[in-house]
């Protein structure tokens, strides 16, 4: 009974994985066409942590994310058109060109304003927090940020405002340094935190917090409906840590899709894991995890797993065309919305 | 019916009054008056509307955020922020957060945030407990900044404030907090944009900000005996800023004499004289006079201080000296 389940949620989980992927392989892309200017971070190797929390979010639950959100925005539903069309810095972009990669922002599905501050996006979601227990409708505010974040005070203080004040936050610490830097040294995932455990810091400050393995969706997902569950009964916060593998195309300064288009056919035995990434393939990547998982149902999950995958591949050429085809804004209208005029609702 | 209230009474009047009418209101810091003695009249706010001031901890930097973050989430808080240039720490939170969602989002998210401080020269404060931060948060697009001088504007711009879509900061000067004057039974809110001409007059326009227009309307009365006519302008609202009542006060006076707390160097009042300069400089008899406190951290020292600090004798000094300067030759018989 279990695993029927759980392939309640894993098939829609791994599309919306797949969704994630295929989008930032698209962003990878163009950017290697030089469709766009400047510099972006692609959210690959992260999927299980962000595609299962956010699928046990409900929608008048909030989210704040960071330079690392397309797969947030994506996750969560938002139109990937818009959302390339915005990375290409276009009108039809989901916030008009202003925002870009860094600041992808969807207001509709309850995304806060996406700070690229590291560190920002904690305090901003402690006051979405802060707004959902005001409202007292039950609401859950969700940040996302990586281990970095835990580096800046500002994070600190407002872990230890939502502490105080018991407000319905859920912190999901994305650590993907564990092998960046610190396995060379024998230590903890980051070169720049003096403490070994990343959970002392929420811990010390009275709130509950969890480790799990960002890559595994049913760890992800099982920590997430229990924090969820504790913040809408009035528990207060919790801080969930998901540990991923790093990503190799993230170690370059420049992202690198060193680990090429995802052949999803890894996951299904139909293509051999081989070659200098092949422990990422077999291990690491959340994607293919969870592909082989389902696949080893039998030969009709291995068909609808390649079909589910055309589709959505085809899904992201049409999405990616359609933002090529987004003109770009007008000059002039690069001093609208400094203020808004009308009265906020 | 017009009574006579205080400063901070009218403050607390609007705070009151605005939490009344929008329920997702909240105050975030119940120390708006400062811990002098106008703390009291805090307390009908904390017994009217329990669970909607809350006191956080000593976190300027969060305290920012979490107004922001509320604000972006649909609630409306106002928050308080101290002393000014403990804002300093929240410099992340309102300018390059607060300040700039909206326009990163296309204009899909509102922020309507209410930041407050208690700013300015206020005794004895040396550097860390006197600042006028205001030109340096102007200087941040996307922040509207209002500073009120009388009990009836800061009602009104409070109120402004609490029901602008926009992140506002409002400044209140320190010695402001006890000064007396008359508050309209009917009030409401005052649109932002719109100066106030505090004073009537013909030869010189002063240009004052916040305290400092009493020390202008000092300087004037006592210039008037002169039969020196000064126009002392309030412009209330710094941003967004009221360009044309002060062009045309130039065009009638043809000088003009800007006075702000804030520090010289890259100031408001720099940056006023540039505007007149730019566009009001046909209508000109004479140099534009900034009175502004001197480019130094404020001393200790009550000579030392006073010596930073603009006051109704160097006002009265810019304005003397403004007539004295010869008409440009280019103006003449204008």
């Amino acid at each position: 009974m279990a695993s029927e389940a759980s392939a309640d949620w894993q098939w829609p989980l791994l599309r919306t994985m797949l969704r994630m992927r295929r989008f930032e392989e698209a962003v990878f892309r163009l950017s290697t066409e030089r469709a766009f200017a400047g510099h972006f971070h692609l959210y690959i190797g992260q999927e299980a942590t962000g595609a299962a929390i956010i699928s046990v979010l409900e929608d008048r639950d909030r989210i704040a994310t960071t330079h690392r959100n397309h797969g947030h925005l994506i996750a969560r539903g938002a139109d990937p058109a818009a959302a390339l069309a915005e990375i290409l810095g276009r009108a039809g972009g989901l916030n008009g060109g202003r925002g870009g990669t860094l600041h992808l922002c969807d207001p509709a599905l309850g995304f806060i304003s996406t700070s690229a501050v590291v560190g920002g996006c904690i305090s901003l979601a402690v006051g979405a927090g802060y707004a959902c227990k005001q409202n007292g409708g039950g609401a859950v505010a969700a940040a996302f940020f990586g281990d970095g974040a835990l580096e800046e005070g500002v994070s600190y203080e407002a872990m230890n405002v939502a502490s105080l004040l018991r407000l319905p936050m859920l912190f999901v610490c994305e650590n993907n340094s564990t092998d960046a830097w610190g396995a060379a040294r024998g230590g903890y995932p980051t070169l720049v935190h003096a403490g070994p455990d990343l959970l002392q810091v929420p811990r010390s400050l009275g709130i509950e917090a969890v480790r799990v393995a960002g890559t595994n969706a049913h760890d992800v997902r099982a920590a997430a409906l229990a924090a969820i569950a504790k913040c809408r009964d009035g528990h207060g916060p919790v801080f969930i840590e998901c540990v991923t593998k790093r990503w190799p195309g993230s170690n370059p300064l420049w992202p690198a899709l060193v680990t090429g288009l995802t052949e999803i056919a890894m996951a299904t035995g139909a293509v051999p894991v081989a070659g200098e990434h092949a422990d990422w393939y077999r291990h690491h990547d959340p994607v293919l995890l969870l592909a082989r998982e389902l696949a080893a149902q039998g030969q009709e999950a291995v068909e609808r797993i390649r079909r589910d995958d055309v589709e959505i591949r085809d899904a992201m050429a049409a999405a990616t065309a359609a933002a090529l085809a987004s003109p770009f804004p007008q000059a002039k209208s690069a001093l609208a919305h400094v203020f808004a005029t009308a009265a906020a609702t | 019916m017009t009574a006579t209230t205080s400063f901070a009474a009218a403050f607390v009047a609007a705070l009151h009054d605005g939490l009344s009418a929008d329920p997702r209101a909240s105050i975030i810091g119940g120390y708006v008056l400062g811990l002098g003695p106008e703390r009291a009249l805090m307390d009908r706010i904390r017994r009217d509307f329990p669970g909607r001031v809350i006191d956080p901890p000593t976190s300027e930097a969060a305290v920012a955020a979490l107004g922001t973050g509320a604000a972006m989430a649909g609630a409306r808080p106002f928050v308080d922020l101290g002393t000014a240039s403990f804002s300093y720490l929240a410099w992340s939170q309102m300018v390059n957060e607060a300040a700039v969602a909206h326009y990163m989002s296309g204009g899909r998210l509102t922020v309507p945030v209410t930041f407050h401080y208690l700013h300015g020269v206020r005794g004895a404060g040396a550097a860390q407990h006197s600042a006028s931060p205001h030109a340096m948060l102007a200087n941040a697009p996307g922040l509207e900044i209002v500073a009120p001088s009388t009990p009836a504007d800061a009602y009104g711009l409070l109120r402004g404030a609490m029901e602008s879509p926009n992140p506002t900061l409002i400044v209140n000067h320190a010695r402001l907090l006890g000064i007396e004057g008359p508050l309209p039974e009917e009030r409401s809110a005052l649109p932002f944009g719109r100066a106030d001409i505090k004073r009537s007059g013909s030869d010189v326009t002063v240009l004052a900000i916040s305290l400092m227009v009493y020390h202008a309307l000092a300087a004037a009365e006592r210039l008037a005996r002169d039969g020196i006519a000064v126009e002392v302008i309030d412009p209330r609202t710094l941003v967004p800023f009221d360009e044309a009542t002060l062009l045309s006060s130039v065009a009638k006076t043809g000088r003009l004499v800007v006075i702000d707390e804030a520090p010289l160097n890259g100031g408001l009042a720099s940056s006023i004289a540039g505007l007149v300069a730019e566009r009001g400089f046909w209508s000109l008899k004479a140099p534009i006079m900034r009175v502004a406190r001197a480019d130094a951290p404020v001393p200790y020292s009550p000579p030392l201080e006073k010596f930073v600090t603009p006051d109704a004798d160097k006002i009265e000094a810019a304005v003397r000296r403004c007539l004295m300067e010869r008409t440009p030759v280019g103006a003449r018989g204008g």
